[in-house]
């Protein structure tokens, strides 16, 4: 299928949707609206909504804000789990000994945490940033931490018998594979990052994506919320594209699926 | 071709090799091997399958401890890996993160040669393996066989004294496995290394070697046959297989090996039945 085939066929999906939901909340079928725009809005009044935030440069402020508490999360959260899943890997003593507590706060649910992270570190962005690092630590530590450990034992023994010590090994074959691994979870550890970001907001805060759509709830303005989640997906999809850039550029290296091993 | 005034390049005195499987039970792979490889002489290991070569070996390289006997390079008793050899893995074991040149070049950087030296000879040593428009590539980007040369280049840029190789073209098809023979036979006539070659083609071993040796079916692998390759050099693998001296080693050889070829395919079927 050609690149534009496909391109209409995704904006028909589109436009099939937003007309349904338009003609569903404003044309009566048999003397009845099916979806109430009380609850379900519609797509004109969610569109104008967007185009006002923009147009008056309200949005930008929040969208800073989210960006910002995503960023500072994601590269938190990164650094963090690098070091840890890299010492974690090569002392295993340390790895065996942490296990079960690592599994524990991996298995806590992360919102029970926002109001505790909220009560230590105020309303500003740090809570949300904390929230954040707590989702996007682990995707990065375990990712890293596999990545050591499946070095293929052949490039070990490779890398030993050209003379490296512990330091190239690790420089030049732990290293990179780790990293490699990372950076293969990097959509999922930027989706993480901004959900941190948001759900930190809904619960408190005092502006964001997160803040701008509950305080809509807030009064009922449901054509603010859906508005609020539009320019949230748009938001991530482009922050998404980016990240496929940026992997394309670091995993050079890396044959794509559809290659294989020649 | 050998040199008798100097000790062997690799003495291995009665080595036994064994592995502690489930539990308590010991596995021994290989059992009193000796073996000795001149200075400058090409040795080939044939045996069955699963018969311990790459065992013995990896005992050669440092990367396994002998349980019992000794392992002398050039005199020297083996403690750690084997810093005089260089290993040709039968697996890939490029780092595929580095493009070939890098692939080639670590080899001196890491003794701590400056990048631009190691870059320029590296290239030479790409140029050298036919592979000099490809320096930029990385492993995945390249055939079986290319990155088999790459990574001969890998290992000859340190000048090893001894050239350890695991049954290296065993992946390869049967074109390029002579093409490989041919290459590393040139390369090889250059400074003649002392070379412990492991293979489990007859043909391939009596083409390339100065010796043939022959090991039997494992659990307990001995070395059971030794013999004298006199073809003369410089040789190419595919004419040389023509030769009436050829034909009549591959015979006597052959009936040696064809008993301990057929030993290993019973014991891995009986071993598969067990298991």
């Amino acid at each position: 299928m050609s690149r534009l085939t496909l391109l209409s066929l995704q904006l028909l999906v589109a436009v099939v949707a937003l007309a349904m939901w338009h003609v569903l909340t404003t044309v009566p079928v048999f003397g009845r609206i099916l979806l109430p725009p009380f609850f379900f809005s519609n797509p004109v009044d969610v569109g104008s909504q967007v185009v006002k935030w923009f147009t008056t440069g309200v949005i930008w402020k929040h969208l800073f804000i989210t960006l910002w508490e995503s960023v500072l999360a994601f590269v938190i959260g990164s650094v963090g789990g690098v070091l840890v899943g890299f010492w974690f890997a090569r002392k295993p003593l340390v790895a065996a000994v942490f296990d079960p507590y690592v599994k524990m706060i991996n298995a806590l649910p992360r919102v029970v945490l926002a109001p505790i992270f909220a009560l230590w570190l105020g309303l500003g962005i740090w809570s949300k940033v904390a929230l954040g690092v707590t989702l996007v630590f682990f995707i990065v530590f375990f990712n890293v931490y596999q990545g050591v450990k499946e070095v293929s034992n052949t490039v070990l023994d490779n890398g030993r018998m050209l003379g490296m010590n512990e330091r190239q090994l690790t420089r030049h074959v732990y290293w990179p594979s780790a990293l490699s691994w990372m950076f293969s979870s990097l959509h999922t550890a930027v989706g993480f990052a901004v959900v941190g970001a948001v759900v930190g907001e809904y619960l408190g805060s005092a502006a964001g994506l997160g803040y701008l759509i509950q305080q809509a709830e807030g009064v009922f303005d449901v054509a603010a919320v859906f508005a609020g989640m539009f320019v949230l997906s748009a938001f991530v999809i482009l922050i998404d594209m980016v990240v496929t850039l940026v992997e394309r550029r670091l995993l050079v290296w890396r044959p794509t699926a559809a290659e294989g091993r020649g | 071709m050998a040199d008798t005034a100097q000790p062997a390049a690799v003495a291995l005195n009665d080595a036994t090799v064994a592995f502690r499987v489930a539990g308590d039970r010991v596995y021994t792979a290989v059992e009193r091997a000796s073996l000795n490889v001149a200075h400058g002489e090409f040795v080939a290991i044939v045996g069955p399958t699963g018969c311990g070569k790459s065992t013995l070996l990896n005992v050669a390289a440092g990367l396994l401890k002998p349980a019992a006997g000794s392992v002398k390079i050039f005199g020297q008793p083996l403690t750690g890996l084997n810093r005089d050899a260089g290993y040709l893995f039968q697996a890939d074991a490029l780092f595929p993160w580095k493009t070939a040149i890098d692939n080639v070049a670590i080899g001196l950087e890491i003794k701590g040669a400056p990048r631009e030296h190691a870059l320029q000879r590296a290239q030479g040593w790409l140029t050298s393996v036919g592979l000099g428009a490809f320096a930029n590539r990385y492993p995945h980007m390249l055939s079986g066989g290319q990155r088999k040369r790459v990574g001969l280049a890998q290992v000859l840029i340190r000048d090893p004294k001894i050239l350890l190789m695991d049954e290296p073209f065993g992946p390869l098809d049967a074109q390029t496995r002579q093409i490989m023979g041919n290459l590393l036979l040139e390369l090889w006539n250059a400074d003649r290394k002392a070379v412990l070659f492991v293979t489990h083609d007859l043909e391939e071993a009596i083409a390339l070697a100065d010796r043939v040796v022959i090991m039997s079916a494992g659990p307990s692998a001995r070395i059971i046959g030794d013999w004298q390759v006199t073809l003369p050099r410089p040789r190419d693998i595919s004419e040389v297989r023509m030769e009436k001296q050829f034909h009549e080693l591959h015979r006597e050889i052959w009936s040696v090996l064809k008993d301990e070829v057929m030993k290993g395919y019973v014991q891995s079927t009986q071993a598969a039945e067990v298991g």
